[in-house]
Order: structure tokens, then C-alpha cells, then sequence
């Protein structure tokens, strides 16, 4: 009895070699047969589930594998790095203390912070303007890692970053705080700053659209 | 004879708009069926909004409807090809390069004249076969036909000028020629079963019933014949398993020098082959319009019954049972398109000239013997 890897060494050998067909097997008609068969129980069983969903039945039986992409979208893994967002305060103000150590870390050099100074003593600063250039962004996450706040973190779980132009793949603080707000009509914005009094009505933006299969935010 | 004419003319109007209309939708349907054979779900997104004063609303939703089936992209096909470049190489000849593909459709929808598409209707003291043309020769006439179809297909490569579209041409002629001999061969099993070669007297005589209960059709008397015929008719088409001449990973084909709506009428006449070949199946093989156990006055069953039927039903079954007919075998075309993949070139070969012909004499043979030891 050869060990398993000797076997499969033959096999490898043995790889190159055509095997004799059997007289069968040189007849095509019961393969081909076997491949039709096969391939019609698909076509029937699909047919009847697609005629079932219009009528309403079998809904949770899936007819066929695509996912119409605009419309429907495949379920991500929740740690998959995907577009960035500020995480806020309580209060509705983002968490962000402008540190400046993921504009540090970060190797494509694509975060672009201007500081200001808190009104809370406790808080030594804030970003007055927080932009990420996402067409240089390579998503290596090590800005999430960077922040000693949890102010930045990468679980949007969108990932349909399109535009018009390289300025369109800016996202400036009001859309990295409200993913999702900015509509890719709308003419990109560069370094918006967030004054103080603009900075406590931040809470008070309307909260981003819900998008079909993304699953809630968490606070 | 004013009125014979009106009613030839209403019969190819007939034939003709069946015809184009099965050949049209097997865009469709070969979207969506392969779609479903491979768990997708294929064209659904091609629709148009028509304004207020074409119907507005309702209109716009069963429109909606139909392009959420992918009806509405066979549409889309034909305006696309109308709407693109019409271009004709340098070195190719202007005059036959556009006669080509008019050749291979033209053909291909002529060969349905001779198919009978319904039993014979008896109204204001005439009897109206439902058949274009009632030619006695009618298989060969068919045959004939479809052979020349293949001219345009030849030519195609010929003059295109395009070493790639010669190559493609000279498969096709080589592939029609192996596969031709054995399809008609194939055939004279049948002709000698049915001992005639009027299509519409063919059909008739598959209304007898054997031994009493089995109805009298091609593919019980010539089970060999009928496989066989399938096969070379496939070949015929010149779709996958047997797409040698137009093998897109290897040449491009005939057509590779043509764009616009001409090379939408090569992809016409291939659709119109295959709708040829179903009903020429369904008329040698499989009753044509013959519904079983049903005559001119009603069903005869064989346990005795009789169900007695008016002769308006009895046509409109008979049309029916051969539409149906047709269906499934473009149906059953399109899975095997779907299923097999490419012979080689050796293998086709080998499978027409090696296996098919000599089965086909030997199925010859046995038929003879057997035909004398009958009669």
C-alpha cells in the first residue's frame, strides 16, 4: 500500500497520459444525455422559481446566483475596510482631536487635517477641516489604527466610490462625519472649515440616506 | 383565381410572420434560456417610455413589463444594427459582399414553402392546404434549399477579402458537404417508410396508428434516422456543437469582414436555420401537425372512445400541436447550444464522414429489409 503522498505523485506522473475511453464512454449519447439532463433540471427548476417570485411563492428560494448590483448589494463582512467615516461625540460633535497621527501614518499621504482650538479646556484642539482625498487612499486601515480617539473608522461598507473627476473623490468633514449625505451631483468641496457655531449644529444634520443592504451604523 | 391568389398570399403572409418572428425572438430566447440554464437571470433592464398621446400610462407599463422579461431587447439588437455602419472592406467585391447575406436568408426562408403548417381546411367548397407551396418533391425541394443557403455563407467568405472570413467559408462549405450526404441519406428511410416525398402527404400518413395505439410518427419507424437527422441538421445550422465556420476564438468566421444589419441577417438566417430544421424535425419525424389519435371528425381513442370535434378545432389543434412542436425543438436546439461545447475540426469530420454516412446506409439497409419483409 503506497502512502497518500506517493499516490499522488502518481497521479501527477500519470497526469499527462489520456486514459483509453470505454466503449460507452466513446458513444457521446449517454454523456450527452447526462449533460443535457443536467442542464435542463437548471433551466426547469429556475423557470418555475421565477415564474413562483412574480406570483409570490418560494421567495426564499433564490433563482438564480447574480445580484443586481444598483439595486442589490452583496453583504460585506463587517471588518472589511471600506470607506472612511468620523465617529462623534454624545453631543454630535466628531471625536476627532487633530492629532494629526493618521495624517502621519498615512503612506499615500491622502488625509489632509487643519487644526483649531477647542472650546473646552479639556480638549486641547479640534479639526476645523478634515478631508480625505479618496482617490490616493489605498485602504490600508492604519489610520483607524493610528487614531487614539476611535475617531476614525473604516466601517461604512460602501465601496462604490465613483465621480466625475479626481476632485469628486474628496470627502470633506461633513461627509466623512455623515457618510453618505453628499450626493455625487453636488460640485466637490476642498478643505470645508467648521467654524465653532457650525461645529455645535453639527448634530442637527439630517441623518444620511439608508442604503439597501448596509447594515445600521453603530453608535 | 383572384381568390387562389388572396388565399396563397394569406398563407405566406402566415408562414412568413410565424417564421420571422420565431427566428426573431430566439434572441430572446437565447438570453434568457441560457440565462436560466446557468442561474442567471439574463436581459431584463431594455425598456422605452412611449409619450401620452401613444397610449400613455398603460401602455408604458406593459412595456416596463415586457423589458423587465428582456423582451424588449431584441428590439434594441435590430435598432443597434440598423443605426451602425454599414462597412464594406477595400478588397472586398461591393456587389456580392452585400448579395451574400441576402443569399443566406433569402434561402433559408424560402425552404419553408413547402412545409405544411396545418391539416387541410375545407371552407366555401374549397380545400385550402395550409402549405405555401404544394409541391410534390417537396423534401427535396427543402433539401435543395437548404443547401444553397450555404452559397451565401461560402460567398460571404469569398469576397470579403479577409483571409479570416475565407477561412470561415471554407469550413462551412467543408462541414455542409460531410454533413449534408449523411442528412439526406438520412432520409430515405423515411421516404421509403412513408413511400413519398410530398411533405404533406408525409404528414398524413404519420396519422396512421401502429398496431392500434402507437401513432405512426418518423422518430417511432426510423428511431436511427431520426438521431441522425438531428445531428446533421444541427450541423446544418451551424451553431455550437458544430459552429466551426464561425468559431469565434478561433476565426471569427464568414462574417468577419460584415457589421451593421448584414451581419444581422447572417445572425437572421442562422435563427431562421434553426427554426427550419425544428420544423422539419417536427413535420418527418414527429407527426407535424398530427395531434394523436386525432382524425378529421374527432379523437379516436384506442380504448374505444371518440370525442367528436368541429373541423375549425380540428385545424386550430392541428396549427397549435405543430407550433408547439416547433417550440420545443428550437427549445431543445438551444439547450444542446447551450450544453456541448466545440468539436474539433478532426472530430466533426470524424462524426460526419465516419459514424453518421455509414450509419446512416446501414439504417438504409435495415429499413429496405424490413419494408420488404412486410409487404
Amino acid at each position: 500500500m503506497a502512502s497518500l503522498s506517493e499516490q499522488l505523485l502518481h497521479r501527477i506522473r500519470d497526469a499527462h497520459k489520456r486514459r483509453k475511453l470505454t466503449w460507452w464512454e466513446r458513444l457521446y449519447l449517454p454523456a450527452i444525455a447526462q449533460g443535457l439532463l443536467l442542464t435542463s433540471r437548471h433551466f426547469w427548476r429556475n423557470l418555475f422559481l421565477h415564474v413562483a417570485h412574480r406570483l409570490g411563492f418560494f421567495r426564499e428560494v433564490p433563482a438564480s446566483v447574480t445580484i443586481q448590483y444598483p439595486d442589490e448589494r452583496r453583504k460585506t463582512a463587517p471588518r472589511l475596510r471600506t470607506r472612511h467615516r468620523l465617529t462623534q461625540r454624545p453631543d454630535g460633535t466628531p471625536r476627532c482631536v487633530a492629532c494629526m497621527m493618521c495624517e502621519t501614518i498615512c503612506p499615500a499621504h491622502c488625509i489632509y487635517i487643519t487644526p483649531g482650538e477647542h472650546p473646552d479646556p479639556n480638549i486641547e484642539k479640534y479639526a476645523k477641516s478634515f478631508d480625505i482625498d479618496l482617490g490616493k487612499c489605498v485602504y490600508c486601515g492604519y489610520c483607524v489604527e493610528a487614531c487614539p480617539e476611535d475617531a476614525i473608522r473604516m466601517d461604512t461598507q460602501r465601496h462604490d466610490i465613483a465621480a466625475y473627476s479626481r476632485d469628486g473623490m474628496w470627502l470633506d468633514i461633513i461627509e466623512l462625519l455623515h457618510p453618505g449625505s453628499r450626493q455625487h451631483t453636488d460640485p466637490p468641496k476642498k478643505y470645508v472649515q467648521l467654524e465653532l457655531d457650525e461645529f455645535r449644529k453639527l448634530s442637527h444634520l439630517p441623518p444620511s440616506p439608508p442604503t439597501s443592504g448596509t447594515p445600521p451604523l453603530p453608535a | 383565381m383572384w381568390a387562389d391568389l388572396a388565399i396563397k398570399l394569406g398563407v405566406s403572409g402566415l408562414v412568413l410572420l410565424g417564421v420571422l418572428n420565431f427566428a426573431g425572438m430566439q434572441t430572446w430566447l437565447e438570453r434568457k434560456q441560457s440565462a436560466l440554464m446557468q442561474d442567471r437571470i439574463g436581459a431584463n433592464r431594455a425598456y422605452f417610455t412611449v409619450p401620452w398621446w401613444l397610449g400613455g400610462a398603460p401602455v408604458n407599463w406593459l412595456l416596463r413589463k415586457l423589458g423587465g422579461l428582456g423582451i424588449l431587447n431584441a428590439l434594441a439588437d435590430v435598432l443597434k444594427l440598423l443605426t451602425k455602419e454599414d462597412f464594406i472592406p477595400q478588397t472586398a467585391d461591393r456587389w456580392l459582399h452585400t448579395l451574400a447575406p441576402l443569399l443566406a436568408v433569402f434561402f433559408a426562408i424560402l425552404a419553408f414553402a413547402a412545409i405544411p403548417i396545418g391539416p387541410p381546411v375545407e371552407v366555401w367548397g374549397r380545400v385550402i392546404p395550409l402549405q405555401v407551396a404544394d409541391i410534390n418533391v417537396g423534401l427535396l425541394v427543402v433539401l435543395a434549399l437548404a443547401s444553397i443557403g450555404v452559397y451565401g455563407v461560402i460567398l460571404a467568405g469569398m469576397v470579403s477579402g479577409s483571409n479570416l472570413a475565407t477561412l470561415g467559408g471554407l469550413r462551412a462549405s467543408s462541414q455542409m458537404l460531410a454533413y449534408e450526404i449523411a442528412l439526406g441519406v438520412s432520409l430515405i428511410g423515411v421516404i421509403m417508410c412513408y413511400a413519398t416525398l410530398d411533405l404533406g402527404q408525409v404528414v398524413a400518413r404519420q396519422g396512421q396508428l401502429l398496431w392500434g395505439w402507437l401513432p405512426m410518427w418518423g422518430v417511432v419507424v426510423q428511431p436511427l434516422g431520426c438521431v441522425i437527422f438531428m445531428t446533421a441538421a444541427l450541423a446544418e445550422t451551424k451553431r455550437i456543437p458544430f459552429d466551426l465556420p464561425e468559431s469565434e476564438p478561433e476565426i471569427i468566421g464568414y462574417f468577419t469582414e460584415y457589421s451593421g444589419m448584414k451581419f444581422g441577417l447572417f445572425f437572421l438566417s442562422d435563427f431562421v436555420e434553426v427554426v427550419l430544421v425544428a420544423a422539419l424535425t417536427t413535420t418527418l419525424f414527429f407527426g407535424g401537425w398530427q395531434v394523436p389519435y386525432l382524425a378529421r371528425d374527432g379523437f379516436h381513442f384506442p380504448w374505444g372512445a371518440f370525442v367528436a370535434v368541429s373541423h375549425l378545432a380540428y385545424v386550430g389543434m392541428g396549427i397549435a400541436a405543430f407550433t408547439v412542436k416547433v417550440m420545443a425543438f428550437i427549445w431543445f436546439f438551444m439547450l444542446i447550444r447551450w450544453t456541448l461545447p466545440r468539436f474539433r475540426y478532426d472530430q466533426l469530420m470524424h462524426l460526419g464522414w465516419k459514424i453518421l454516412f455509414p450509419l446512416s446506409l446501414a439504417n438504409i439497409a435495415v429499413t429496405a429489409v424490413v419494408v420488404v419483409a412486410l409487404a
